[in-house]
């Protein structure tokens, strides 16, 4: 079994996402790669919520719209999804509130009511009976599933424990997935099992591991769950975290951190970075290092909440008034969430400059089997860069916080220093940091921060800013950036095209991108948006994508496999 | 060796108008620093912290540690300073245009967590440097250039709404009474909380009320600051409308309470123990 999806609904309350967790842990325990979709509207009870749960001998970052398994906790998840059943799939359903007329397809009625009724078991609790049915189903050893209830139920295990058993004792196989035992070549896989996270706790342990410490967030779809995660996690590292009364304020205390020696990140999504777009201005002009986490929603305004986009990248490449360089990068999958959020903390104190993780809700909120060596390896990389340190004043004569220097980049130092001042200024100012409106220094303080772009653009250059994948050689090529890497790895490799990842969008790899591009007869931009963002962007360099080669899918949904498969059939026809 | 205030000066040219009441303000200050800082309080471990318009440019004229913010913006910078090191001594100067209109939800946040910095508003009912435009304090009828015939509008009085938001140190100055900005900065410094001083500084361009705060204010005497009611009864007694009542000055409120700044974990810097620990937190995840 190379490839199996089971997709689980209910209604929003009904605990969608653990259950889909719960499978994606089964699964992870049997040696497969998970990734999982979730999908749920805004709101807090009822609606309909379903999670996509994918398990493949390869690493994976897409979900598939067809499904073997298809859990239903209610007849409303079995009418919207019983298009995406094949004829080999299987239903298994609440008995009491599902009826199945669908005769083409095998399922079995689990007497959840009953059973939790016998236990005396709140209603909760249908979750752990129904996927103790779906174990049996699909032919998962009831150790298996013993061993992650306990690790994983909170309270209450015995209870969740006995209704499990009883909704696997009741159902009947219908298929065997193997596991690692199984299979005759399992001596060349991986042997450990993975831990399944989302990216934004990728980046958050990302961010934890450069060093962070401070995050500062007001809440917002789907940057939240950052500042859950740290707010939970990150007093363990000695990490402050905040939650203040607006973006603005977030934006403003990053800097103050900053200028305290406090390496601070902060989170939002488009409608939250409007308000912090003031004090990004503020972080050029004042070169005070922040990393931002920005992940993308379905817009313009409140648009859809949790919801997918791909359609705040210029805003992001060119928000807040005035010219700074800043560095922006989009990681496609839970490993490089997790590297590039720590070079994104890295450069942004090198250069004393704004960093972007942009994400969207795909990568943000999609769990990954997620390989800490795989993101070593790239740590090893990280290692070998000229050191990310950032550039300190050796205490030597009179301290200038803006002291002009070859590659534009000041020494830091941080109050108290005895018998110096440190000044930072929003107003154009001159190398000790007071207000200037001199024409010399305007100039020269504009080069200053160009200066500093130039230089880490350099720097970037040993980077892995461009990834091509796929064939190599295929004179036709997909061009993606964030979520979609996965998804058009996978086509590609259906189709024998070539992948190219614009993985940094600032400063823009240009040479990298232009490289990966040798013997690209027809480049086709693969983006969640409307306009195709990235084809803009590489436009300005001279790369031209035609307007019926641009896939783009603006439903706020992301691409499934088939999805994209079919786009790429009518456009390559 | 003690501190001149001179000491305190940079060379920038000051660009204030001649008379200005920020003037009195940067000098009280100066002595209040030079004074601390012979009394062991560093002048090393204070930040300046200021929003932009007139009394903003304070920073520029003081040698102090400083971080010139933007419009409105003095307080979520300073909390985070204040909170990446508690032993720093973080002031905030303010307008009343900075804090009470672009930046009021940050003032009463800072007085809500009475987090431990101090706020000096340069209260001059009036915008400046936008050459007269009317402010939350500016009274009903005001002609300033945005508002030709008169605000319809009657002013906020921030020092109620610093009351009831839980400011624990509370004080109005005068631009023409520079030893009692001294007692009060010094007081407000010292004090472990919110602490919040408004002063009634003199535009001599725009809003020149010289005369009337010379004819009306007064400093309270024998009041119980501790008294939450009495200090409201205080502030009440003017409202910053024109009507001709006694304006009073002197600290009205004070109290200790729990602060903001003291609930945060030290920090901590071992990346080596950092990644370690994040293998450990990953296996919850498996």
């Amino acid at each position: 079994m190379d490839n199996f999806s089971t997709l689980i609904g209910g209604i929003a309350g009904d605990g969608i996402n653990e259950a889909g967790l719960t499978v994606a842990r089964l699964f992870s325990r049997l040696g497969y790669h998970i990734y999982m979709y979730y999908d749920y509207p805004s709101l807090i009870r009822g609606g309909h919520n379903f999670s996509i749960v994918r398990a493949s001998r390869q690493k994976i970052a897409a979900h598939m719209d067809q499904i073997d398994v298809l859990v239903a906790l209610n007849q409303e998840t079995v009418e919207k999804h019983k298009s995406r059943l094949k004829d080999s799939s299987f239903v298994i359903y609440d008995a009491d509130k599902v009826k199945l007329d669908d005769t083409m397809h095998k399922g079995f009625g689990l007497t959840i009511t009953q059973i939790l009724k016998e236990a005396t078991a709140p209603a909760v609790m249908k979750n752990s009976c129904i996927i103790g049915g779906y174990c049996k189903v699909v032919g998962i050893d009831w150790s298996v599933l013993e061993d992650v209830l306990k690790k994983h139920i909170p309270k209450m295990l015995e209870l969740n424990m006995q209704v499990a058993r009883q909704g696997y004792d009741q159902a009947t196989e219908f298929c065997h997935i193997d596991s690692r035992a199984d299979r005759a070549d399992s001596h060349l896989e991986k042997q450990t099992e993975e831990p399944i996270i989302t990216g934004n706790q990728a980046i958050s342990l990302g961010l934890i591991k450069a060093g962070l410490g401070a995050y500062v967030a007001y809440p917002m779809t789907p940057s939240s769950s950052v500042l859950d995660f740290m707010a939970k996690f990150g007093p363990e590292f000695g990490i402050k975290v905040i939650h203040p009364e607006s973006e603005i304020a977030v934006m403003l205390m990053a800097q103050g951190f900053a200028y305290a020696g406090v390496k601070a990140a902060v989170g939002t999504s488009g409608g939250g970075f409007c308000l912090m777009t003031e004090g990004l201005s503020l972080a050029g002009m004042a070169e005070m290092p922040v990393v931002v986490v920005m992940a993308q929603r379905t817009g313009p305004s409140t648009g859809l909440p949790t919801y997918t986009a791909q359609g705040d990248l210029h805003f992001v490449l060119n928000a807040g008034q005035g010219e700074f360089p800043r560095f922006i990068v989009a990681p496609g999958d839970a490993e490089e969430a997790y590297y590039w959020a720590g070079v994104a903390l890295n450069l942004a104190w090198k250069y004393q400059v704004p960093s972007f993780i942009l994400t969207d809700k795909t990568v943000s909120e999609s769990q990954y089997s997620f390989d800490i060596d795989l993101a070593g390896d790239l740590r090893g990389e990280l290692k070998e860069q000229a050191q990310q340190a950032p550039l300190l004043w050796d205490g030597r004569g009179e301290y200038k916080r803006y002291r002009y220097t070859d590659t534009g980049v000041s020494p830091l130092v941080f109050p108290p220093q005895k018998g110096q001042v440190i000044k930072t200024d929003s107003y154009t100012h001159d190398e000790g940091g007071i207000t200037s409106e001199d024409p010399q220094i305007t100039r020269e303080t504009s080069d200053k921060r160009q200066r500093k772009g130039q230089f880490l653009a350099a720097e970037l250059e040993r980077y892995e800013t461009v990834k091509v994948f796929g064939n190599e050689k295929s004179k036709i090529a997909l061009l993606c950036w964030g979520s979609n890497k996965g998804v058009c790895m996978e086509a590609a490799l259906k189709l024998g095209l070539r992948v190219i990842f614009v993985q940094v969008l600032s400063p823009f790899p240009e040479r990298k991108l232009k490289s990966a591009l040798l013997g690209v007869e027809r480049l086709l931009a693969v983006e969640c948006n409307s306009t195709g963002q990235l084809a803009r962007l590489v436009g300005f360099y001279g790369i031209k994508i035609q307007t019926q080669d641009l896939i783009l899918k603006y439903d706020g949904r992301p691409f499934s496999v088939e999805d994209l498969l079919a786009q790429l059939g009518r456009a390559l026809a | 060796m003690n501190m001149n205030p001179k000491d305190l000066a940079t060379t920038a040219k000051n660009s204030w108008c001649p008379g200005c009441g920020n003037f009195s303000i940067m000098s009280a200050m100066r002595m209040v620093l030079a004074e601390l800082d012979s009394q062991g309080f560093p002048v090393e471990n204070v930040v300046l912290v200021s929003g932009i318009g007139c009394h903003a440019k304070i920073v520029d004229y003081m040698n102090v540690n400083s971080f010139y913010s933007i419009h409105g913006r003095t307080l979520p910078a300073a909390s985070a300073i204040k909170i990446a090191n508690p032993d720093l001594k973080v002031i905030c100067f303010s307008g009343d245009g900075d804090s009470l209109a672009e930046g009021l939800d940050h003032l009463i946040f800072a007085a809500k967590r009475n987090i431990d910095l101090t706020m000096i508003l340069h209260d001059n009912r009036v915008y400046g440097l936008t050459t007269g435009q009317y402010t939350p304090t500016s009274p009903q009828g005001f002609k300033g250039k945005s508002t030709p015939s008169g605000t319809s509008e009657h002013p906020l009085n921030p020092l109620e709404l610093m009351l009831v938001s839980g400011a624990s140190y509370i004080a109005r100055g005068y631009t023409h009474g520079i030893e009692q900005l001294q007692k009060l900065f010094k007081e407000a410094i010292l004090h472990k909380g919110f602490s919040f001083v408004d002063v009634l500084q003199v535009c001599v361009s725009y809003n020149n009320l010289y005369e009337s705060y010379n004819k009306w204010t007064y400093t309270v005497q024998g009041n119980d600051a501790s008294s939450f009611e009495e200090a409201q009864k205080i502030i009440r007694s003017w409202n910053y409308d024109r009507s001709e009542v006694p304006i009073p000055l002197g600290k009205f409120y004070q109290i200790e309470a729990e602060r903001f700044d003291q609930s945060f974990p030290e920090y901590r810097q071992n990346l080596s123990e950092r990644d370690s620990k994040i293998k450990t937190l990953l296996e919850n995840f498996i």
